[in-house]
C-alpha cells in the first residue's frame, strides 16, 4: 500500500481499478496470456524491438545528416537502452512467469524504471524519465498500435490516471465508468478539476508522478476530499473507505431532500443559485440538483476538440439546446474565453512568454472579429428561445466592454436587416476578474446591465499566483482579505447602478464561502452542480442579519488564514454532514 | 577476483552516453560486471541499471570484475571512467 498527497479538486470517494494512459493518453491494457502463447508473445517483443530500432536507426542517420554527427549519437543512448540485455531478461520473465502480454510487461518493466530515476536527486538523470516514455512509446506503437483503446470504449468502472487531461478528452467521457481520476499535472482550476467538478466525478491532481507509481490494474482509491491516492490498499483501508463511503452517500442523501426548494435564508431573502457548464447537456444535472438557472455557460468548449472553427450554425445549435433545456429559466452565456489554458488550432498559433497575461479572452475576440461575430449572431438568434444574457470576459478597461458592445451593436443591425428575430433586451454583462475592473467597478456599472464575478481570475491577479504552478498553488486562495475588499467593492458598485452582481468562480461553490457571499450582498451565486445543494442547504440554514455578522467579522481579519479558519468552523456547524 | 574503486572526475557525472559505453565494453568480455555506489549493487552490464547508480562527479564507483578475462575488462573500464568525455585526450 502506497499513499500519495496531490491537491483535491473534486470531492467525493472512489475505489476501483487504475487504468493508466501513456504519454499519448493510450490506456495500455492489463491482460495476461495463455501458457502456449508466451513464445509467440516473446516474438511479438523482438520485433517492436527491431521495428523501434530500425526507427531510431533512421532518426539518428537523418539527424546525423542535416545536423552533424555529434547530435545523432544522442540516439546511442536510446539504442543501447533499447537493446540492453538485462531489459530484455526482465520482459521475458514477467511474460514467462506471470503470463504477462508483451505491452503489458514492456510498460510493467520500463514504468519501474521510470520510477527510480525520478527518484535520483540527480536533475540531469530525472529527465532520463523523458527517454523512458519515449521508448516505451515507441515500443507500445509496435506493440499494440492501432489495436490501441482510448477511453471511450470502457466496459468496467475504472479509475483513470494520467498526466493531465485536455478539455476534449474529458469531453468524450463515458461517466458511468469512470469513478474518479488523478492526474500528475494541474492545480485547483485546471481543466481537470473543472471538468470533474462538472461531471460529480472525484478527483485529485498535482500528484506529480501518480503515472508511474500506478500500473494499469492496480486497485485504486481516490479521496476528492483530502486529495489522498492510496495506491493497492490493504484490508483494514479498503474497509474504512467503504465506511466514509456510506456516509458520503447519506450526506448525498440528506440534502437530495433540499432540490425542490427555494434557496432562500431563513428570513426569507433568496438567491439565485445556478449551475456552471461546459456542454449543454450538463444542463440536466443542474436541473436535477435543484439549479433555477445557468449563470454561467463556457462556449469555449465548442471552439475545442476540432480541427476548424464552430460555424454559426453549431454555436446556435448548442444554444439553443442549453436554452430550450432550461424552459423558460434563465442562462448567462460567456463569450469565448481562449487563451492562457485552453487552446484552439487558432490561438495556439501565438507562442506567448506569459500566456496569462497576455492574448486571451476578450482581448482575443476583439482581433478575431469575425469569430467573435460568428458567435454573437449565434447567441443573439438563439436568444427568442428563452431568457438569454450575454457576457464578456477578462474586461480589462471601459474601451474594451465598449468595442465589444458596438460589434454587438453591429451584429444585431445585420439581424435586423435579415429580418432576423432576436430578443432586444438582451442583458449584457461583464465578468469582474481583473483587479483593474473591480476597482473601476463604478465606471463599469454604468455601461452594463450587470456583473459576475470571476473569482479564479481575480484571485490568481491579485495574489500573482499561478494556479496551475504546485509550488505556489497553496497561496492560491479567495479567503485573502485583498480578494474580499475586491468582492465589497464590486458588490457595492453594483448596488449603487441598481444591476445586479454574481459570483461564478470556484469560489460561489465552496460552502465555506457561502454566508460570507451572502453577507456582502451577492444576488446570485452560480457553481458547479456537484455542490449546489452543500450551497443551497448553508444558504436556508443562517438569517441575512447572521451572514451580515460574520461578513464584518471576517472584513476584521488581515490574514486569509484567520478568514478560512473562522469560516471552515462555521461551516462545520452549519453542515455537519459534511465529509471534510 | 579484480576489484578497483574510480572516482568519477568529470563534470557532468556518468551521464547516459558514457553509462552506454561503460555497458557495451563491458558486455564485450565474457567475465561477470557489477558497479558498488556505497549500498547500491548494479549490473554492469544494463544500461538501465547503470543509469540508476546516478553517478554525479565525486562519487567512488567500485568495480568488481569476475571471470576469466577479468583483468582486461577492468583495465578497459577503468580507462573509460577516468576520462569519459575525452576531456584529457587532447581533443
Amino acid at each position: 500500500m502506497e499513499i500519495r498527497k496531490g491537491i483535491p479538486v473534486s470531492p467525493g470517494l472512489a475505489i476501483a481499478p487504475a487504468i493508466v494512459l501513456d504519454s499519448e493518453q493510450f490506456r495500455i491494457p492489463r491482460r495476461s496470456i495463455e501458457a502456449e502463447e508466451v513464445e509467440g508473445e516473446l516474438g511479438r517483443f523482438r520485433q517492436a524491438v527491431q521495428g523501434a530500432q530500425g526507427e531510431i536507426h533512421a532518426l539518428k542517420e537523418r539527424v546525423a545528416r542535416d545536423v552533424g554527427r555529434e547530435l545523432g549519437a544522442i540516439f546511442d543512448v536510446q539504442d543501447a537502452l533499447m537493446t540492453d540485455k538485462h531489459l530484455h531478461e526482465e520482459v521475458r520473465e514477467l511474460v514467462e512467469r506471470e503470463h504477462y502480454a508483451a505491452e503489458y510487461a514492456v510498460s510493467t518493466v520500463l514504468k519501474a524504471y521510470a520510477r527510480k530515476f525520478l527518484k535520483l536527486p540527480n536533475r540531469y538523470m530525472a529527465e532520463r524519465v523523458a527517454d523512458v516514455y519515449d521508448i516505451e512509446k515507441r515500443l507500445l506503437r509496435h506493440l499494440i498500435g492501432a489495436k490501441r483503446e482510448t477511453l471511450g470504449r470502457l466496459t468496467e468502472p475504472v479509475i483513470v490516471v494520467a498526466h493531465d487531461l485536455t478539455p476534449s478528452q474529458t469531453a468524450s467521457l463515458d461517466r458511468s465508468k469512470i469513478f474518479a481520476f488523478a492526474t500528475d499535472g494541474g492545480g485547483r482550476t485546471s481543466h481537470t478539476a473543472i471538468v470533474a467538478r462538472a461531471m460529480s466525478i472525484p478527483a485529485v491532481v498535482g500528484l506529480q508522478t501518480i503515472t508511474a507509481d500506478v500500473s494499469g490494474g492496480d486497485t485504486v482509491v481516490v479521496d476528492g476530499n483530502r486529495g489522498l491516492v492510496i495506491i493497492n490498499p490493504d484490508e483494514e483501508t479498503v474497509s474504512r473507505f467503504r465506511e466514509t463511503e456510506r456516509q458520503f452517500r447519506r450526506m448525498e442523501e440528506s440534502l437530495g431532500n433540499l432540490k425542490d426548494l427555494p434557496a432562500v435564508t431563513q428570513d426569507g431573502h433568496e438567491v439565485a443559485l445556478w449551475g456552471n457548464i461546459e456542454f449543454p447537456h450538463e444542463v440536466e444535472a443542474c436541473l436535477t440538483r435543484g439549479a433555477s438557472g445557468i449563470g454561467l455557460y463556457r462556449t469555449e468548449f465548442l471552439y475545442l476538440d476540432r480541427e476548424e472553427d464552430p460555424t454559426e450554425e453549431d454555436h446556435y445549435q448548442a444554444y439553443a439546446e442549453a436554452i430550450e433545456a432550461l424552459d423558460g429559466r434563465p442562462i448567462t452565456i460567456r463569450t469565448c474565453d481562449l487563451g492562457a489554458d485552453k487552446f484552439t488550432h487558432l490561438s495556439g498559433e501565438y507562442d506567448e512568454r506569459n500566456p496569462f497575461l497576455g492574448f486571451r479572452s476578450i482581448r482575443f475576440s476583439l482581433q478575431h472579429i469575425g469569430l467573435f461575430k460568428t458567435q454573437l449572431r449565434a447567441v443573439l438568434r438563439a436568444s427568442v428561445l428563452g431568457p438569454t444574457r450575454i457576457m464578456f470576459p477578462l474586461v480589462t478597461n471601459l474601451k474594451e466592454l465598449r468595442q465589444a458592445k458596438m460589434i454587438l451593436a453591429d451584429v444585431r443591425e445585420d439581424l435586423e436587416e435579415e429580418g432576423v428575430p432576436f430578443d432586444r433586451d438582451l442583458a449584457v454583462g461583464i465578468m469582474v476578474e481583473v483587479p483593474s475592473a473591480a476597482l473601476m467597478a463604478r465606471n463599469f456599472a454604468r455601461e452594463c446591465n450587470f456583473f459576475s464575478i470571476g473569482t479564479n481570475d481575480l484571485v490568481q491577479y491579485t495574489l500573482a499566483v499561478d494556479r496551475s504552478n504546485e509550488q505556489v498553488a497553496g497561496m492560491f486562495t479567495a479567503g485573502h482579505p485583498a480578494v474580499l475588499r475586491l468582492i465589497r467593492e464590486v458588490v457595492q458598485a453594483a448596488y449603487e447602478a441598481n444591476i445586479q452582481v454574481a459570483v461564478c468562480g470556484e469560489m460561489a461553490g465552496e460552502p465555506m464561502y457561502t454566508v460570507l457571499l451572502l453577507g456582502l450582498g451577492v444576488h446570485a451565486l452560480s457553481v458547479s452542480p456537484a455542490t449546489l445543494l452543500e450551497v443551497k442547504k448553508i444558504i436556508r440554514s443562517v438569517t441575512m442579519d447572521q451572514a451580515q455578522e460574520v461578513t464584518d467579522k471576517i472584513l476584521s481579519f488581515d490574514s486569509d488564514r484567520e478568514v478560512n479558519a473562522f469560516l471552515s468552523e462555521l461551516t462545520r456547524r452549519l453542515l455537519p454532514e459534511m465529509v471534510i | 577476483m579484480p576489484t578497483r574503486d574510480i572516482e568519477i572526475t568529470n563534470a557532468t557525472g556518468l551521464h547516459a552516453r558514457p553509462a552506454a559505453k561503460f555497458v557495451e565494453i563491458a558486455s564485450r568480455f565474457r567475465s561477470q560486471v557489477a558497479v558498488r555506489k556505497n549500498d547500491q549493487r548494479v549490473n554492469g552490464k544494463s544500461v538501465w541499471d547503470m543509469l540508476t547508480l546516478d553517478a554525479a562527479a565525486g562519487t567512488v564507483l567500485h568495480l568488481e570484475v569476475e571471470g576469466e578475462d577479468a583483468e582486461e575488462c577492468l583495465a578497459q573500464l577503468t580507462e573509460l571512467l577516468r576520462d569519459p568525455d575525452h576531456e584529457r585526450a587532447g581533443a
